[in-house]
């Protein structure tokens, strides 16, 4: 099926018009070469389920692919899964939860797909200590720009592989993956928490204490200055055993069925439900509302992985011109850039409530992977007159300190930007001419940052 | 492409050396812009009008022979701007003569001289500006009409009438475009003292290329289809639109 449509990132700031073909992977090919032989060099691009939150999943003007098969093969005896590339995580976890497995890496929100996972090479909360998306990959199959259909491993071909782990679909369309999935005892988290006053304490303890978790993160206060700047609650996290659940829960380990979404009540249209004017009121209810210290706390995976996948278009709240998820990395030796960006933004005073902070670990082989050793924090800023001018300052501060924005969040940076942040941009081009030489695989956010 | 807070990377200015179009060009230039491109007749000024631009670091220029009456060239000199910078972002039609009606009178091969350069080629480059556009499926066209054209007054009425012209061009190819992604900004200053208005008595509610440009900006970030400058022109206009003609020609001026 095929008819054109206007598309945006999950921030709603750029929708632009695009061709979307519903297609089964037998038929991608035939749909990239007619595209990319038509002339018009308005690009061909795979979609998934559009949560990235800029300009990554759209082509102006292009051919969009969006994948329907969504087939699930696991190994319950290994872990490995075979799964096509436009499955969501949400479908994902649904099979392999009850089966005892459970995904390697997964974002904030179950409802992106495979593909797109391993095109952005997602990083969640375990990132300290298990990587990136990508590193989990035992090998995808994708179609080229030829139109052929190749299987890629990093054994097969090194510079491919990891050149489309973190490509941003740019390489070709990838269509299934053999996925290494962790084994899990139980469906259930076991949740500690702790409060801290300032930005200072709250980086110590994450500092100290991560190595102790398989999941950490931290969410802070962007309304507040002063001694109480960077005030927040970090959540550390470890799959639960069987014996540590009693009741129902114990009787039911592994059972996993998150229930329907709901959406913003009322919404229609967009609804700027987050204001200047309640912003802090909403961040002193939620920093309020957390314990100073909490151990041994059970929650279930929705909970602890995806709070907001529960209320449905959340994106909405921020009101009609969208918003952009500001979203960058600097080096541990750099931490008095996380607090100087963080001062920018309270004194900006955005609509701004939900600012995430964590720690990365090393480093996988993507070539325009995001995550580096270091520090990433996350902000929401709605689109206001003005944000322009702060971004391009936030964008200073994170490349004089060595750092860079992800792309998969970006919707506004520069490409002296990305030169500057992504040192194997050049080995990363190498491939992709080589592998797309007359640059059939487009999206706005290549063209906006002339990768 | 046009980012998240609406920054252009390229903004194209036909009638490159306009007072307005320059002051437009300033208004827009931000951080993230690439490429300014000055497309005018007279490209050694073109030259001397980018040099006086104050771009971000990166940000590149480039001044291309465009001459409005020659509309044969138009098109091709669409596709090399597009060869340059890629993407039209957004395109600015500023090109323009006022000339005198005195003039005209004494000399009618100046008249249609005056309608080529503010009717015809202003029509040629923006359709083929606007194919491009289409095909690209984004952009933003704004287009320098006037007040004059709102009602043509006796003492201009040749330039009045290709700005009417233009300005009703513009509003048909906003509705053929809806619908593309591709928007259409008109612009209608009142008396805007400067070059073209040199040594003439300025009217009522006389405004700048500067404040101009910041109106034309407003607009365009809001997506506003029709834009007066200063904004009161609005009404004043639609009280003079409607004025009995006895009444009208005898307006001053």
């Amino acid at each position: 099926m095929t008819d054109s449509r206007v598309v945006s990132g999950w921030g709603r700031t750029s929708p632009v018009s695009c061709r979307v073909h519903e297609v089964v992977a037998g038929d991608v090919g035939s749909v990239v070469v007619a595209a990319g032989g038509s002339g018009a060099g308005r690009g061909v691009l795979a979609r998934g389920l559009g949560r990235s939150y800029g300009d990554a999943a759209q082509a102006s003007g292009g051919d969009l692919i969006r994948l329907v098969d969504g087939g699930i093969d696991l190994d319950v005896s290994t872990g490995v899964v075979t799964v096509d590339a436009g499955t969501s995580l949400d479908e994902l976890l649904r099979v392999s939860v009850p089966a005892g497995w459970f995904v390697p890496v997964t974002p904030g929100t179950r409802f992106v797909t495979v593909g797109g996972a391993i095109a952005a090479d997602v990083h969640g909360k375990n990132h300290h200590r298990d990587g990136s998306f990508g590193g989990w990959v035992e090998s995808f199959d994708m179609v080229l720009a030829s139109g052929e259909l190749v299987s890629v491993s990093p054994v097969s071909d090194p510079g491919l592989f990891w050149a489309t782990v973190g490509g941003m679909g740019l390489t070709g369309v990838i269509v299934s993956a053999r996925v290494r999935m962790i084994p899990v005892e139980t469906s259930r988290m076991l949740v500690s928490t702790r409060r801290f006053g300032d930005l200072d304490s709250l980086m110590a303890s994450m500092t100290e204490r991560d190595d102790a978790f398989r999941y950490s993160v931290a969410w802070v206060d962007a309304t507040v200055s002063g001694r109480r700047l960077g005030r927040g609650v970090v959540t550390w996290g470890e799959h639960a055993t069987r014996d540590a659940l009693s009741g129902r829960a114990g009787r039911e380990p592994l059972s996993y069925a998150p229930s329907q979404r709901v959406g913003v009540p009322g919404v229609v249209g967009s609804v700027g439900v987050v204001r200047r004017w309640n912003a802090a009121a909403f961040s002193e209810a939620w920093f309020r509302k957390a314990p100073v210290s909490r151990d041994g706390e059970v929650q279930s995976i929705p909970a602890f992985f995806h709070p907001l996948d529960g209320v449905a278009d959340w994106n909405r709240v921020y009101g009609r011109r969208g918003f952009v998820q500001y979203q960058f990395v600097v080096p541990d030796t750099a931490v008095d850039t996380v607090r100087q960006v963080l001062e920018r933004v309270v004194v900006s005073k955005p609509a701004d409530f939900l600012n995430v902070l964590k720690r990365f670990g090393a480093a996988g082989d993507g070539m325009l992977s995001f995550p580096m050793p270091g520090w990433t924090l996350t902000v929401d800023l709605p689109v206001v007159d003005g944000l322009g001018a702060l971004l391009h300052e936030l964008d200073d501060m994170v490349l004089s300190a060595g750092g860079r924005v992800y792309l998969a969040k970006d919707a506004h940076t520069t490409p002296a930007m990305i030169t500057a942040g992504y040192l194997r941009l050049a080995e990363w081009r190498s491939v992709r001419d080589r592998v797309d030489p007359t640059r059939v695989f487009q999206s706005d956010l290549a063209r906006r940052l002339a990768l | 492409m046009r980012n998240a807070t609406g920054e252009h990377q390229n903004v194209v200015v036909f009638g490159g050396t306009s007072e307005i179009g320059l002051a437009i060009v300033t208004e827009l230039v931000t951080a993230a812009t690439r490429h300014v491109v000055l497309a005018c007749r007279d490209t050694p000024a073109g030259e001397t009008a980018a040099a006086a631009l104050d771009l971000p670091s990166g940000c590149e220029t480039h001044v291309v022979a465009w001459d409005a009456t020659a509309v044969h060239t138009h098109a091709d000199c669409v596709d090399t701007i597009v060869g340059i910078v890629g993407d039209l972002d957004i395109v600015v039609m500023a090109a323009g003569v006022l000339g005198s009606q005195a003039q005209f009178d004494d000399n009618p091969t100046d008249a249609g001289h005056a309608v080529a350069a503010n009717m015809a080629g202003p029509v040629t480059t923006i359709t083929a500006a606007a194919r491009q556009m289409r095909t690209q499926r984004h952009g933003h066209i704004v287009v320098l009409s006037s007040v004059a054209g709102i009602r043509v007054r006796a003492a201009n009425h040749v330039y009045g009438s290709t700005k009417a012209g233009l300005d009703a061009y513009a509003q048909g190819l906003a509705d053929h475009l809806a619908g593309t992604g591709v928007n259409v900004t008109i612009v209608r200053p009142g008396f805007v003292t400067g070059r073209m208005t040199n040594g003439m008595k300025a009217a009522p509610f006389a405004t700048t290329p500067a404040a101009v440009a910041v109106d034309t900006a407003r607009a365009i970030n809001r997506n506003q289809r029709i834009v007066h400058s200063p904004g009161i022109l609005r009404w004043v206009f639609l009280i003079l639109r409607h004025l009995p003609n006895t009444l009208w020609r005898r307006i001053p001026g």
